[in-house]
């Protein structure tokens, strides 16, 4: 009787030489590259330790708390040519964020313009999105930034002969200078009833929700609403006797004094940023608003929702999940051209770095500090953006 | 009897045929908001187009004239780039010198022409591109044959952007590979690496990178050691296109079925074969329009050399508006190498779309 092997019983992994076996050479493999890229760094640093003492050029982060000793054009924090590297940077840094969320803003509000437009069914609107799309994404943006300096400054009248489009604003080659509402008490308690207006509408419109799941029947939501965000501010902005004194810009003899100004370099860059972006916004709604597939619409026509019920209840939900992911890359890229703004002259993060750069020869210290300010805007960009997303994504779909 | 449609009389013809009044109506006057928005665009056009036009075209000074004719001109002074039209397009490269930059752009154009066509993606592709190289590098640097020798700090203008730009994609390629390979490895280390190096480089700025490169480079080097800010630059660029191309190539790599490894490995072949011979192909020619949408972001990039003072077409065109006769019509400069920009731009991507169209058919979403 010949004898099978039992197929049940566990044979012996087969004998495998150490330098055969998979995982051992994973492992080798690692510990390779690992080394080599330890060697790399090593070398490197050892190099430039080495090219520092050479050229005795100071090392660690002591300059932050040195006199800076340049003029920054503007800032939001109040900052003097005698104030610190270390306020300088931050200074910078508070630039870039404020053309960053300001840039956002403009491109999200015309790249949904012109991303609706492209899908128009007017020829004319929807020609005229395709030429705005295909020409300011084929031109670099730091080159659109150049163009929109040179109209500002180029073709702008001089501060003396400046165009008035509304009192109290006045737009020239030197900027914008328009008119600000003088500090007073009371817009403290403005802002603070602004603010519980707004919680108040979100808690109300949870309270209509609710009323409307349960009964059926969904009480007024604009109204009630408008009159919490804008009627109770301007309540008490009447009842402490409409205080109202505006700073306004008047012309000295060589130049304009009060009132608040913008730059033309910010503007350039705001502008710039703003468009550029907004393109390929554009391209990412219109290609959200295709994703969404016609019989989605259909069917909600067929339960009887008005037009505009269907867009917001059942086209937009959908498509915004195709929309957020590639729209917070662009609002990662709008922040990381911001760093061009050194072509323009505004002062932010990278043109404050680059000058502190120039006059401390600091060059690893100062390069540190830019990559791991904007990987930390990047990273906090994209995690909340992917919180958001993770929000807004189907339950079931996982 | 019943009357049965005689399908041989004439039907009304299709919609777009009709005629002027029809297609009008259909586009412009569909409805009353469809009409009030076609007027209101129509409005806002009569504003911006006669000015522009009258800029542009009717006020413009066309061919040469010296800065006196331009300033009493009200239009455009296309004079300008007349003058300096050798200037922005070749950079500092000496005047006398200019036909080798000149054929080393033409072989460049036409390889890059050449590779468009889906006919020629072959081997001999490669040897092509290999000979174009060495037969640019002599243009460019000369030193032999009796070509006078250039240094890259003289290379300028349109040929720096495109070497700058194709050999950082070339160069940047392989890289993107194994970056790709390596974040999907099954090799924790591996893995780490690859991840922190794309998400580093993707979260900061290229004009940092620039940066970095100019500052920093010369440091890295061992003393003595020169490297030139051409070859700084190049390297930041492909670093930074390197970081990008392995995302593209990793969606790829993601969209081949895992059958496919599953077979390869069952078929006995090891990593790197079914890497090489089965994923890699099928994972790149499904992401080869997101390679040629990489090659117009770095086209379009390649612009910042010129914050690290490389005369690039930007920097050509700057130095070329700093002429003190000049400097009032620097948006002349913006606007002729910003149509040179918008048409090569434009081409690659209605390419890159026509591409992605042919490489889809046939092909199911899995």
């Amino acid at each position: 009787m010949t004898t099978f092997e039992d197929p049940a019983v566990p044979s012996e992994p087969p004998r495998v030489a150490p330098w055969n076996n998979p995982s051992v050479r994973a492992w080798v493999y690692q510990v390779v590259v690992m080394g080599l890229v330890l060697a790399l760094a090593v070398y490197l640093i050892n190099n430039t330790l080495t090219n520092l003492s050479e050229r005795s050029i100071r090392t660690g982060f002591g300059f932050l708390d040195r006199e800076a000793g340049f003029r920054m054009g503007e800032s939001i924090i109040p900052i003097e040519p005698s104030n610190s590297y270390g306020r300088a940077i931050l200074a910078g840094f508070l630039n870039t964020l404020k053309v960053a969320i300001l840039g956002i803003i403009l491109c999200t509000v015309v790249g949904v313009v012109i991303g609706i437009a492209r899908l128009s069914r007017n020829w004319l609107v929807q020609k005229l999105a395709t030429v705005y799309v295909e020409t300011l994404r084929n031109i670099p943006i730091l080159l659109q930034l150049f163009f929109w300096y040179a109209i500002i400054t180029g073709t702008f009248p001089n501060s003396q002969e400046a165009w008035k489009p509304l009192p109290g604003v006045f737009i020239s080659k030197s900027g914008i200078l328009h008119a600000v509402p003088v500090a007073d008490p009371a817009h403290l308690w403005i802002g603070i009833a602004l603010l519980v207006g707004i919680i108040a509408t979100v808690f109300y419109g949870r309270w209509v929700r609710r009323q409307q799941q349960e009964t059926g029947r969904r009480p007024p939501l604009l109204g009630p609403a408008l009159g919490l965000i804008v009627g109770l501010p301007f309540l008490v902005f009447l009842g402490f006797g409409a205080p109202l004194a505006w700073d306004l810009p008047v012309m000295g003899r060589f130049r304009f004094t009060g009132g608040q100004e913008i730059t033309p370099e910010f503007l350039a860059l705001w502008i710039g940023l703003g468009l550029y972006t907004a393109a390929f916004v554009a391209e990412v709604v219109r290609g959200g608003i295709l994703a969404v597939d016609w019989g989605q619409t259909e069917a909600a026509g067929a339960l009887g929702l008005r037009r505009g019920l269907v867009l917001r209840l059942v086209v937009l939900p959908q498509a915004l999940r195709v929309i957020i992911p590639p729209t917070t890359n662009q609002y990662l890229n709008l922040t990381k051209n911001s760093s061009l703004a050194v072509a323009v002259g505004y002062p932010e993060l990278t043109s404050v770095t680059d000058t502190t750069l120039n006059q401390t020869g600091q060059a690893v210290e100062c390069i540190a500090i830019m990559m791991a300010i904007y990987l930390a805007i990047s990273l906090s960009i994209s995690g909340g953006m992917n919180l958001y997303n993770r929000a807004v994504q189907i339950p079931d779909r996982r | 009897m019943t009357t049965l449609v005689d399908p041989s009389a004439p039907t009304a013809a299709p919609r777009d045929n009709i005629g002027v009044v029809e297609w009008l109506r259909t586009r412009l006057f569909s409805s009353p908001g469809n009409t009030i928005l076609t007027l209101a665009t129509l409005v806002l056009l009569w504003f911006v187009l006669p000015p522009m036009a009258n800029w542009f075209v009717l006020d413009a000074v066309w061919w040469a004239a010296p800065p006196e004719v331009c300033r009493a001109a009200e239009g455009a002074c296309w004079a300008m780039i007349h003058e300096k039209h050798r200037l922005i397009i070749f950079g500092r490269y000496p005047y006398a010198e200019h036909w080798r930059p000149f054929v080393a752009m033409l072989v460049l154009i036409g390889l890059i022409g050449g590779s468009t066509n889906r006919r020629f993606w072959r081997r001999e592709l490669a040897v092509a591109w290999a000979a174009g190289m060495v037969v640019m590098g002599v243009l460019m640097w000369g030193g032999v044959f009796g070509l006078t020798f250039v240094e890259t700090a003289l290379w300028g203008g349109l040929p720096l952007t495109l070497i700058l730009t194709t050999v950082g994609i070339v160069v940047a390629f392989p890289l993107g590979i194994i970056l790709a390979l390596g974040r999907q490895s099954q090799m924790p280390i591996i893995r780490t690496l690859s991840v922190v190096y794309i998400e580093l480089i993707r979260g900061v700025p290229l004009v940092s990178l620039l940066f970095m490169a100019s500052f920093m480079f010369p440091l890295f080097m061992p003393s003595g050691v020169q490297i030139s800010s051409l070859l700084r630059a190049q390297v930041a660029i492909i670093l930074f296109a390197g970081a990008y191309l392995a995302e593209v190539v990793r969606g790829g790599l993601q969209a081949v079925p895992r059958g496919q490894v599953e077979a390869a490995r069952s078929l006995g072949l090891g990593y790197w074969p079914t890497m090489w011979k089965i994923v890699l192909p099928q994972a790149i020619r499904m992401v080869i329009p997101g390679i040629v949408n990489s090659f117009i972001s770095t086209f379009k990039d390649t612009s910042l050399v010129a914050i690290v003072s490389l005369t690039d077409l930007m920097l050509a065109a700057r130095q070329a508006v700093g002429d003190p006769a000049w400097r009032a019509y620097g948006l002349e400069g913006y606007v002729f190498i910003g149509l040179i920009y918008l048409i090569f731009c434009y081409l690659m991507s209605r390419y890159s779309q026509r591409l992605e169209v042919q490489l889809y058919t046939g092909r199911q979403r899995l």
